[in-house]
């Protein structure tokens, strides 16, 4: 009998700590640290564990549909604008934004570099068939590269175009493997990217390659209650700070929003 | 990767990749045996069966994720992204092979304990015990299988699971993370105690085997 009882507490033990808040969230905010910096300070303010699913952006928004998730935090304004009307997520709070970027190898075969803009810079890697990783993944970041194609005009296809269908981290391998292009978000080409040896080729300020965090309670969920505590807590000086605080080698790789969404429409309060 | 965590997920992968081979195992063994007895089972019997030892997993973790999702007609039991759904569905996946290990291990001497159990005077019904008693050393292998295959897969762990930190996360899924991370040595030494684990749970069964 006490055998028993001990491999059932045991169990207990190993299964981690009593069932808490379910967040899905894009891999970027998750894979740079930002949620390991922010959910202890949340929990210890609150008491409320949060549990962490890593997916892209259109998994992450399938999940709340199915109410398999208490919250989400997101990056795709139009997707998430659709998923708001629907219904489906609820409360938006726009949290932090930083940039898109495109990355490839040093040598720069296409010669993106000297583009005067994104669109620029994209017609040239399709023009010299320059080898380009897209995410396929229907993911935040694979929205914007989808729509920054059709920016620049054009439908890219053939075999210079390979698709990773995998997260920012691995598509980022897979593009220094093959000396590739790819667009990234900031964290993760700098968590992640540079110590691959990839380069940001095209980094400039550009209204078009901005990307906004925007978190979202999704109503009817189990846990409504401490997924609206946990957008109070974002909302707070303490977050924002902290959201600011998260550097790798001296480069802030977040700012925070506080609120003030400057992608119109994914979260007008 | 802190090393108190390395264990929580090593202890975590263990324990999950245990319960769904003995929660497969009950089932699966007396069903090995069972077709062995009538002569293999036929060919669809073993047809099905050993085609179940290439079922995909991630077809396996997509099935169970609709089933306990709660959407889905389990939705209420709150089993979704709990380590005991991914018992649930490496159980699934460890059945066939712990099955057709059995089966062709007994398969061969079917005729031999049936021909001693009626000599001795015994009735049919106790052909099947004495069949599992003599077949006990397939057992070990059996099991190696099973556990073998239920720890080292990553697709329906990922489905069913999450890899939510601190709750279902197993070295498989960690890989992943690490992978995806860019911590490759991290990864690596994942793997390392993935293999390891698996390597010295099929030698604590082929020992007891042996005894």
């Amino acid at each position: 009998m006490r055998g028993i009882r001990a491999a059932l507490l045991m169990a207990a033990w190993l299964s981690g700590p009593a069932l808490g808040l379910r967040l899905a969230t894009t891999t970027s905010v998750y894979d740079s640290g930002l949620l390991d910096r922010l959910l202890p300070a949340f929990t210890k303010a609150s008491g409320v564990q949060v549990e962490v699913l890593a997916v892209g952006t259109g998994q992450a928004l399938l999940l709340a549909e199915r109410k398999d998730v208490d919250a989400v935090l997101t990056h795709a304004p139009e997707l998430e604008e659709e998923a708001l009307r629907r219904g489906i997520i609820a409360e938006p709070f726009c949290l932090a934004k930083n940039s898109f970027l495109l990355v490839g190898p040093a040598g720069d075969p296409a010669g993106v570099r000297g583009a005067k803009d994104i669109r620029a810079a994209l017609r040239r890697i399709a023009q010299a068939r320059a080898l380009f990783v897209s995410r396929g993944d229907r993911s935040g970041t694979h929205l914007k590269e989808l729509a920054l194609w059709q920016a620049a005009g054009l439908t890219p296809q053939g075999d210079w175009y390979l698709e990773s269908g995998a997260g920012m981290g691995q598509t980022l391998v897979l593009a220094a493997e093959k000396g590739a292009y790819t667009l990234s978000d900031l964290a993760t080409y700098l968590t992640v990217g540079r110590k691959l040896g990839l380069v940001a080729l095209y980094a400039r300020e550009d209204p078009l390659l901005l990307n906004q965090y925007t978190y979202y309670v999704v109503p009817g969920g189990a846990r409504v209650k401490e997924a609206q505590a946990l957008r109070r807590f974002l909302a707070t000086e303490e977050a924002a700070r902290l959201v600011e605080s998260l550097k790798v080698e001296g480069q802030t790789l977040f700012q925070p929003l506080r609120g003030r969404c400057i992608i119109p429409g994914s979260g007008g309060r | 990767m802190e090393a108190v965590e390395l264990w929580e997920i090593a202890l975590r992968s263990l324990w999950v990749a245990g319960l769904a081979t003995l929660l497969a195992a009950l089932p699966a063994v007396p069903l090995g045996l069972w077709l062995a007895l009538r002569g293999g089972g036929g060919l669809l019997g073993r047809v099905l069966l050993y085609a179940g030892l290439g079922l995909p997993s991630v077809v396996v973790g997509l099935f169970f994720y609709l089933l306990l999702s709660r959407a889905g007609p389990l939705g209420s039991l709150g089993l979704l992204y709990t380590p005991y759904a991914m018992v649930l569905a490496e159980a699934v996946l460890a059945f066939p092979p712990i099955a057709a290990f059995v089966l062709s291990g007994a398969r061969g001497r079917v005729e031999e304990v049936r021909l001693l159990v009626l000599s001795l005077g015994g009735k049919e019904g106790q052909v099947l015990p004495t069949l599992f008693w003599e077949s006990r050393r397939t057992l070990a292998a059996a099991l190696a299988a099973g556990f073998g295959g239920a720890i080292s897969e990553v697709g329906a762990a990922t489905l069913v699971g999450g890899d939510i930190r601190h709750h279902t996360r197993v070295l498989t899924t960690a890989i992943v993370v690490e992978t995806r991370k860019g911590e490759v040595e991290a990864a690596l030494a994942l793997g390392m105690v993935l293999m390891g684990l698996a390597l010295l749970v099929t030698a604590l069964l082929v020992i007891l085997e042996r005894e």
